[in-house]
């Protein structure tokens, strides 16, 4: 469909400001859910999260529940309205007369976890995805040519699978269903929540190298939410550390996969199943649950499970260290700021 | 009903041919397809297998709890000494939660949730140990603080729903060791818990495994967690066993291509420039298994006799078994 | 890349293809037909199940067709209704045509098979043509509330809101009153006549199938295909018509044909109390009434519209119950 990019050239007819402008810029997002008769309580979804994304490359965020990933993923394309905070798209202030939500919708698009309510159980494949080019102004016949196009992009034999019901096809075929329907409008980037988190180790496999060839062949730009580290690990070039609604650490994959700065970071590390029998985890890295995201604790968040707590943790909250360029490495914990007063800075 | 097992060597459990069937109007799905092992004290036994395989339904063939009237079981499930398919229903109920008890998935659906945690496990006591109301709940106290949920006396009085997922999860597996049991099934427990709680939870089950000297069932997808607690694993694919072994030369040195295809294909590492080695395909429909070996269609290795008739399990080494005929190693002799 | 053959160890015995070693059973003959070289797939990459294409109206469709006591008492509604709709052919007399000498006559009395009523009109052809105005207020309502019911319902539904309290409330309102209260209320302020009696019908339905449009709305709209579609930038009437009607049609139309069965009867309840049609039209209801007083004298006669009414919308509920069961596909 397009040429592909050549070393720093964007060759993106829809391209505003060249390889080195970042795609996306997201700036203290903020989403609360207000609880119901409780008083004014709310569920601190997403707190104050920063971070960009460069043209070409793949950003995976990685938490657990209650980390906010999810909801994080739709206030990107305002499917949720944040609260606070702005989102720029290639230099264009989103919800703004510069970029209204519709268009950014044309250009970025989400892929959803394989639920058995993904696709519309009444509609054949094939209009499931044409929907969306039809919504966005092309015909019906082109719509469904796009479609069928798309899904033989997928490895979906289009008259095959075309008249088809979801019913009808296994998880790895309803997911391949998915990538296609947000693909078929033509996107830039595409956030990934949890592709491939419900299903079996082969299809997921599959799906992966799918989702690798097609973001040469349209040059796209992956946002990859996961629960799953090693797969973040194999398709990510940077990657996001979420807790209970805050960004806490941030930096290249293999930086913080080999020397990862944050407590949390390091215990999600530990905790990864080790596939050699010789050498099991013999302690937990971590007790307790996640806590639950409508009372955090006061100061740094993740103090109340950090082994390393100390005064400062408990007061302040600590912020995501400056961020310098595309290879900086930055956290969120007073052991790595001097100016905090905690005793293992210099010493971690 | 059979006298249990005197000898201490003998095996806890012995599945050996089970075939389990489901039938309704429009099909009959094949789930299990002649599935033998056997279960020694003290060890645990992981199946692995994705979904579909089979696993879930041979688990809870061990202690008969599948739907009565759509189920056609054959074969033949010994625990320790008890014929569990010939049992009566009062004798089987005595088994359940005594002998043998099993540790669900979802902690939130498998814990009654008007009653609060104590009651539960109390129920349990009383219906198997026939103690009274005060010695239940000191046991249940004891039980909890077993599995390490912190604030035990208090929590003995809350609700499923006010407690997390790992807590609640904790407090199941202390409800399913509250009678003793000399086997423990469990079926995917981890599988809906964060990666932080999970390997909490499976400290906690090895731990314990070891501590009270219990048979352990292990169902699992996950290779990683097989890695962390089997001794020996067992992996289904179409409702067969078609490799089982110790679980160092299982994951290690693969010997039926399956497994190996699994293997290659959970993402652990590989390098990024390449794509991972994915087993081509998806599983076969279990109303419709193809003639021969199941998993024939999808192997790079196979043959034109692959398809004549099903593998008979090969030993390539003592102990490691693995149902195909591209395997070295001489045929078992049944 | 699917060859995952180059990860199985050498050390586990697995042949590579060339000759076997002296371990191998001798039954097997190594290097032959198919082996790893050419590997041709059995079937392609992407199995399809080997249903048919079936979409969901058909299998409903299927269902219907294997279902023999909904399909007898479709039949017999079938019946009915072409009987109404035939009328003028199939009545033996005029409806209209009194006769004093035949008044009150019993079956089979002089070539008026069901007897003759209270001013010697034939019971057959009244019963015949009465069919037509109790069918006519017996859907009419229904088919009316159902737009108007189930176009609020949706919008509540999907919009949600202070919108949906408004128009929930509001109907709420309507429902405090018991049906028949309700229609007799509005048909006697309005005067009575088919037209106000078929308003007042309609009237009484709208809110029962508003509520069930908006459930169905409410359910639908939470799932995750409706995000999806708006993820992809459609604006609120497109998800509405491609993506919530179809799901929503299902438990509306089901809801609609129960309906009918009891729209026939309180249209019948309508007339009977003289809040209907007038006289000397044809109408079960009113048939009822003014055959009333003239039970003793040929109970049987005198019956006959109410076993009308009975039979007419005990079918009518039986199909939609039958309807209900082949709707209800998981899938």
């Amino acid at each position: 469909m397009r040429p592909l990019l050549h070393d720093g050239l964007a060759s993106d007819p829809r391209d505003r400001g060249g390889p080195l402008q970042p795609l996306l810029i997201a700036r203290e997002l903020r989403k609360h859910f207000p609880v119901k008769n409780s008083g004014g309580k709310s569920v601190k979804a997403v707190d104050g999260v920063s971070f960009t994304v460069r043209k070409g490359e793949t950003l995976g965020i990685v938490g657990e529940s209650g980390c906010g990933k999810s909801t994080l993923a739709r206030l990107l394309l305002h499917l949720v309205v944040p609260d606070a905070g702005e989102l720029v798209f290639d230099g264009d202030l989103v919800d703004t007369r510069q970029l209204p939500v519709n268009a950014l919708r044309r250009q970025v698009q989400i892929v959803f976890q394989d639920s058995y309510s993904s696709l519309n159980p009444r509609m054949p494949i094939r209009d499931s995805v044409a929907f969306g080019p039809f919504v966005q102004g092309k015909k019906k016949q082109q719509a469904r040519d796009i479609a069928c196009e798309m899904l033989g992009k997928v490895g979906l034999d289009p008259d095959l699978f075309g008249p088809r019901y979801p019913h009808e096809l296994s998880g790895g075929q309803k997911q391949r269903v998915n990538i296609a329907r947000a693909l078929a409008t033509g996107p830039r980037m595409v956030i990934l929540d949890e592709p491939v988190s419900a299903l079996d180790k082969s299809v997921e496999a599959q799906v992966l190298n799918l989702l690798r060839a097609l973001k040469r062949q349209f040059n796209l730009t992956y946002l990859f939410i996961s629960h799953d580290l090693n797969v973040v690990r194999y398709l990510s070039d940077r990657v996001l550390v979420m807790y209970l609604g805050r960004a806490v650490e941030i930096g290249p994959i293999d930086a913080v996969f080999e020397q990862p700065l944050h407590p949390y970071t390091r215990a999600l590390l530990a905790s990864r199943p080790s596939m050699d029998p010789a050498r099991r985890i013999e302690e937990a890295p971590i007790t307790g649950d996640p806590p639950n995201p409508i009372d955090p604790p006061p100061g740094c968040r993740f103090h109340t499970r950090c082994p390393f707590t100390e005064t400062p943790c408990e007061k302040t909250d600590p912020a995501l260290g400056i961020w310098e360029g595309p290879q900086s490495h930055v956290v969120a914990c007073h052991m790595h700021d001097l100016a905090s007063g905690h005793s293992r800075f210099e010493n971690v | 009903m059979s006298e249990p097992a005197a000898n201490g060597t003998d095996p806890l459990a012995e599945v050996n041919d089970l075939s389990v069937r489901f039938v309704t109007r429009e099909a009959t799905v094949h789930a299990v397809n002649g599935v033998s092992f056997l279960v020694r004290p003290g060890e645990v036994l992981c199946i692995l297998g994705e979904s579909g395989s089979g696993k879930t339904v041979t688990l809870r063939a061990l202690m008969r709890l599948l739907p009565p009237r759509r189920t056609q079981i054959e074969g033949r499930v010994r625990v320790e000494g008890h014929d569990i398919l010939a049992m009566r229903p009062r004798a089987l109920r005595d088994l359940r939660g005594g002998l043998v008890s099993m540790v669900f998935q979802e902690p939130m659906t498998a814990l009654d949730p008007v009653y609060t945690v104590g009651q539960q496990i109390g129920e349990t006591l009383r219906r198997h140990t026939g103690c009274d109301r005060r010695a239940a709940r000191t046991r249940a106290l004891e039980l909890l603080e077993l599995v390490r949920i912190p604030s035990a006396e208090r929590r003995l009085d809350a609700y499923p729903h006010e407690l997390s997922g790992g807590l609640r999860q904790r407090a199941m597996i202390a409800m399913a060791l509250s009678c003793n049991p000399r086997l423990l099934l469990a079926d995917e427990p981890t599988t809906a818990l964060d990666a932080t709680v999970q390997v909490q939870v499976l400290v906690l089950l090895r731990r314990l495994q070891r501590e009270l000297g219990m048979g352990m069932v292990f169902v699992t997808h996950d290779i990683g967690v097989a890695a962390e607690i089997a001794d020996t694993v067992a992996v289904m694919y179409a409702g067969r066993i078609v490799e089982s072994g110790p679980v160092a030369q299982v994951l290690k040195a693969p010997a039926h291509p399956y497994t190996a295809g699994l293997l290659a294909s959970t993402v652990h590492g590989q390098p990024r420039e390449r794509d991972i080695c994915a087993i081509p395909g998806s599983p076969p429909d279990l109303r419709r298994l193809p003639p021969g070996c199941s998993f024939a269609p999808r192997c790079p290795r196979r043959t034109a006799d692959c398809r004549r008739a099903v593998p008979e399990p090969r030993f390539p080494e003592p102990g490691h078994m693995a149902a195909c005929l591209r395997v070295t190693g001489a045929i078992a002799i049944l | 890349m699917t060859d995952y053959s180059s990860v199985i160890p050498a050390k586990a015995g697995i042949q590579r293809g060339g000759a076997p070693t002296a371990a191998l059973d001798p039954r097997f003959r190594e290097g032959d037909d198919d082996t790893e070289q050419q590997v041709e797939p059995l079937y392609e990459e992407q199995a399809l199940p080997a249903t048919r294409v079936r979409g969901y109206w058909q299998s409903v469709f299927y269902r219907l067709g294997h279902d023999p006591v909904t399909l007898v008492f479709a039949a017999a509604v079938l019946l009915i209704v072409l009987a109404a709709v035939f009328a003028p052919l199939l009545a033996p007399f005029d409806p209209y045509k009194e006769s004093i000498v035949g008044r009150l006559k019993p079956l089979a009395w002089r070539g008026h098979p069901l007897g003759t009523d209270e001013l010697g009109r034939d019971m057959l052809s009244r019963l015949l043509f009465g069919g037509r105005v109790s069918l006519l207020m017996g859907v009419v309502p229904v088919l009316i509330a159902s737009l108007v019911g189930g176009m609020l319902g949706v919008l509540g539904g999907f919009v949600g809101g202070r919108t949906n309290t408004a128009i929930m409330r509001t109907m709420d309102v309507f429902y405090a009153f018991p049906s028949v209260l309700l229609a007799v209320a509005i048909a006697g302020a309005m005067g009575g006549g088919m037209a106000n009696g078929m308003l007042a019908l309609t009237l009484v339905f709208i809110p029962p199938m508003c509520r069930v449009a908006e459930t169905a709305t409410t359910q639908v709209r939470a799932l995750d295909f409706i995000e999806a579609a708006r993820a992809s930038g459609a604006r609120t009437m497109p998800i509405i018509r491609y993506h919530v009607l179809g799901n929503v049609l299902g438990p509306v139309f089901i809801y609609a044909s129960s309906l009918v069965s009891v729209s026939i009867l309180l249209a019948a309840g309508l007339s009977f109390l003289g809040l209907g049609v007038r006289p000397p039209v044809a109408d079960w209801g009113l048939m009822l009434s003014t055959l009333r007083q003239s039970i003793y004298v040929v109970p049987l006669v005198c019956a006959l519209p109410g076993l009308a009414i009975f039979i007419t919308s005990i079918c009518c509920n039986l199909v939609s119950d039958g309807l209900r069961a082949a709707m209800d596909v998981r899938m």
